[in-house]
């Protein structure tokens, strides 16, 4: 038991290391210095509190993503659509933000809510369709993403503006700007959403583990003919759970929303926010604290790597392959433990073969 | 050389127990030999460890006389072992030949040449007595046969020793009859054979030798025709077993269930259950009898609110619950013990003590409005393992980890936990040894002296005949005849279980 513990630490760690290695392998190949690439990946990440304040505006809406992933697949599903309902919760958020002249007490609640349900709604539609009409969810919910993708580019040029790009920044007071965050990491566009996103995590963590509907979700999941066989509703549950998957997924749009920007322009293709999110919650094992720091993962290397072309010199493509890589290298972790196994098969095989061959 | 398959001194740990400890296993070529122990004991580990699948800490194997390191069942099948799995691994849309030869198919250039396979299929048929059509889609045809494709299958590979894990478990009683006739043709043409079975009646009926474990452990061989039943069983479980149940005559009273002229669908949207009637009294076991496929899934479904009812009536203490939903069947007085207990009577990946309030999570004090109290989950869980004599680590291990008869048990602590007016027990000593069948026909028969309807269906003529008060007669969909098990035998039973009240239908004795 001990040692199975040991090696749930160890493994990401030491694939975290050869994906470093095999990122320094390809900078030495083509001529970079890789101790000056990962200084620079460190120091875009972390440097100074500018640097560091654009992690966590990065991080913020991949643990939301991820989690939405992640709890959809909890059930047994999967949410492809996350991009989808990022978009129309952004939409929502800003929408609310435009268009009301609130307290803030009421305005950003009241935003913040919008991209949840939006996003939910989002998500509703193919947990519906999946239960009523037995669609594959992964078919509708791609297709969902590109309806986002195009309404909303509607609504932004027609309804939100008049012919424009770019809707007007939203009323300070569906802002999640917060002064004092600002100051502690200035000119950064950091905001509360963190402290949303933190929260979501820990209501994820909850909601699984802890309540009567989580452990209904889960039981369908692992096992839907038992689940039903015990007197709960299949149908239902997958739609509860396509909802509040894309409720987080829609919240992870209002970060960029009224976070991030503060205004929504056209989408020429998608944000990608809600296919890392994939990544990310199987990173992460589909566990709270597992996407929280998957999605750390993903912020540090993503801002971190910004900052390689300025400082070392290494070109935006090798960046991209060398984060690529550390990425691969943690999640192929599972891989690693099933190649030891099979080494030692493969080992014993050909031991047997031998010892056969000597006895004729 | 005297033996095929030597097992020396065998051990094998898993986290927290030892599954195999000092097991010796002896077979001689040509012989059928049985392996007996308890569900748990420790024969499906002993046999993964000579099928390759696990590796022993200890211990040596020989095959013809030759120190082997089986690393994986391809080695294993490259020395001539072959296993006959209990669930069968076959693709159902495929013909005989086409699954036979999957894996290894003889070519013509690029093309498969099936009908050079279909003639060796045919062939290995013959030699044997296996009466395999090889051109029939395994689909189509019965339980019995799709068994024998996986001997065939076995035999196609050049098999010389055969592993049959719980081979009749699935079988009718003339099926099983045949299987035997088949496995003396394989030994009396040089193959040996390794039964593993719990049914004592099957070993004295074929065996030459009995390997017998106990809880890990190695208990000794011995010859079958020197032996009894009663020893093989006391040495299986290390005590006496009795192996009538007890009982007192049945004292029903008031009407639990009533059917009315059912009619239900399967999944292909064929009628499976064709206007049946059938009643359950408070204080009485009606058993249902009759050859798998014959609509007591479809009926049992139909029952629990699993499946719609097309047409007829289901009434529970007289209230109609026809087409009303699982939970709401529950909270009106039933408990169901599924046929499936993977599939449909736990959530494996979920641990025993969560799997214990599957149905009732939700209720006090289980659960306050929004959270589980676990608290209340692991104490009540503490108590039906401890009622239950269910044997594992803690309260926390997962399903998945516990042996069959131990989830089994499990299962039933917790349907007869609810106190129901009406338990439904779909096969509930499927695949469990002697001691386990025991112990829970004891509880069914304490439910029915409480005053509680018990509808029993069972594969297992002795099971019927042991347990059941009555006997309700399955045939296509429809009670064919009722019986008291006092008045009939077994060999009128199984005539009326093919369907000779129906359409006086010839039964065919191998």
């Amino acid at each position: 038991m001990k040692l199975q513990k040991l090696t749930g630490v160890w493994i990401p760690l030491v694939s975290i290391f050869f994906g470093l290695l095999a990122g320094a392998i390809i900078m030495l190949l083509f001529g970079y210095n890789p101790v000056a690439g990962y200084i620079a990946l460190w120091n875009g990440a972390f440097e100074e509190p500018y640097y560091t304040g654009e992690t966590i505006r990065l991080i913020t809406p991949y643990i939301l993503s991820g989690l939405a992933v992640a709890f959809a697949f909890r059930t047994g599903l999967l949410n492809i659509g996350v991009e989808g309902q990022v978009l129309v919760g952004w939409l929502a958020s800003v929408w609310i933000g435009l268009a009301f002249n609130l307290p803030m007490i009421i305005h950003l609640p009241l935003a913040i809510i919008a991209a949840i349900i939006a996003g939910g709604l989002w998500g509703f539609i193919p947990g519906y369709l999946k239960a009523k009409f037995h669609v594959h969810e992964v078919i509708i919910t791609i297709m969902m993403n590109y309806v986002a993708l195009y309404s909303v580019n509607a609504i932004i040029r027609n309804v939100l503006t008049d012919g424009s790009e770019r809707t007007e920044h939203v009323a300070e007071t569906a802002s999640l700007k917060v002064e004092w965050l600002t100051q502690l990491m200035p000119n950064s566009n950091v905001h509360a959403g963190i402290i949303l996103a933190v929260g979501a995590a820990l209501f994820y963590w909850y909601f699984i583990e802890k309540t009567k509907y989580g452990f209904e979700l889960k039981a369908v999941g692992y096992n839907s003919y038992a689940s039903e066989y015990a007197g709960m509703s299949v149908k239902r549950n997958i739609m509860v759970s396509m909802a509040i998957s894309g409720g987080f997924a829609g919240l992870a749009g209002a970060m960029e929303g009224i976070g991030n920007f503060g205004y929504m322009t056209l989408n020429n293709g998608f944000t990608n926010i809600g296919f890392d999110g994939i990544a990310i919650a199987l990173l992460g094992g589909n566990t709270a604290v597992g996407v929280v720091m998957a999605a750390g993962l993903f912020g540090v290397l993503k801002n971190g790597a910004l900052n390689m072309p300025l400082s070392a010199g290494v070109p935006h493509e090798l960046v991209d392959i060398i984060t690529a890589l550390i990425i691969f290298f943690v999640a192929a972790s599972y891989m690693i433990i099933l190649f030891r196994e099979k080494l030692t098969n493969i080992f014993n095989n050909v031991k047997t073969k031998l010892q056969k061959g000597r006895g004729k | 050389m005297e033996y095929v398959i030597e097992m020396l001194d065998i051990r094998k740990e898993f986290p927290g127990i030892v599954a195999n400890d000092q097991i010796n296993l002896q077979v001689k070529k040509g012989e059928i030999h049985a392996l007996l122990g308890e569900n748990g004991a420790g024969k499906s580990t002993l046999m993964n460890v000579l099928f390759g699948i696990y590796q022993p800490e200890k211990g040596n194997i020989r095959v013809q006389g030759q120190d082997v390191h089986i690393t994986s069942p391809n080695i294993a099948n490259e020395l001539g072992i072959g296993m006959v799995h209990q669930h069968f691994m076959l693709v159902d849309t495929f013909t005989v030949t086409e699954n036979i030869v999957l894996g290894s198919e003889p070519t013509k250039g690029l093309k498969v040449n099936i009908s050079e396979a279909e003639k060796e299929v045919q062939k290995i048929s013959d030699q044997y007595g296996l009466r395999v059509d090889p051109k029939a889609l395994v689909r189509d045809i019965s339980v019995g046969m799709q068994q024998r494709v996986e001997i065939l299958k076995m035999l196609y590979r050049q098999a010389e020793i055969l592993i049959l894990d719980e081979p009749t478990a699935v079988l009718t009683p003339q099926e099983i009859d045949e299987l035997m006739q088949i496995m003396k043709s394989l030994v009396n043409e040089g193959k040996s054979i390794i039964l593993i079975t719990h049914k004592l009646s099957e070993i004295m009926q074929v065996a030459d030798r009995c390997t017998v474990i106990r809880r890990g452990k190695g208990i000794g061989t011995v010859n079958v025709d020197q032996t009894t039943t009663n020893e093989l069983a006391s040495m299986m479980v290390g005590r006496d077993v009795s192996f009538k149940t007890e009982k007192d005559q049945a004292n029903p009273k008031d009407l639990v269930l009533d059917i009315k002229d059912l009619i239900v669908k399967d999944n292909r949207d064929v009628d499976m259950v064709r206007g049946l009637s059938l009643n359950v009294r408070q204080g009485e076991i009606v058993g249902i009898a009759g050859v798998d496929g014959n609509g007591q899934s479809e009926l049992i479904e139909a029952i629990t609110g699993l499946r719609k009812v097309e047409a007829g009536e289901i009434l529970l203490n007289n209230e109609s619950i026809t087409n009303f939903k699982p939970r709401d069947i529950y909270e009106k007085g039933l408990s169901h013990i599924p046929q499936d207990r993977h599939k449909y009577g736990l959530v494996l990946d979920y641990p025993i003590a969560e799997n214990m309030v599957l149905q009732t999570y939700y209720q006090k004090p289980f659960s306050s409005k929004w959270a589980l109290n676990f608290k209340e989950i692991y104490n009540y869980a503490k108590k039906i393992i401890k009622e239950y004599d269910v044997r594992t680590p803690s309260e926390s291990t997962l399903a998945r980890s516990l042996s069959g008869g131990n989830q089994q048990k499990a299962i039933i602590g917790r349907e007869i936990d609810r106190s129901p007016d009406l338990l439904i027990a779909a096969q509930p000593t499927r695949g469990l040894d002697v001691g386990a069948i025991e112990f829970i026909h004891k509880k069914l028969i304490e439910e029915r002296d409480k005053g509680r309807g018990v509808l029993l269906i069972s594969f297992e003529l002795d099971e019927i005949f042991n347990l059941s008060d009555r006997i309700a007669v399955i045939y296509e969909g429809k009670i064919v005849a009722e019986v008291k098990p006092d008045e009939t035998n077994h060999d009128e039973l199984g005539l009326l279980m093919a369907g000779s009240n129906e359409e006086k239908a010839e039964v065919k004795h191998p």
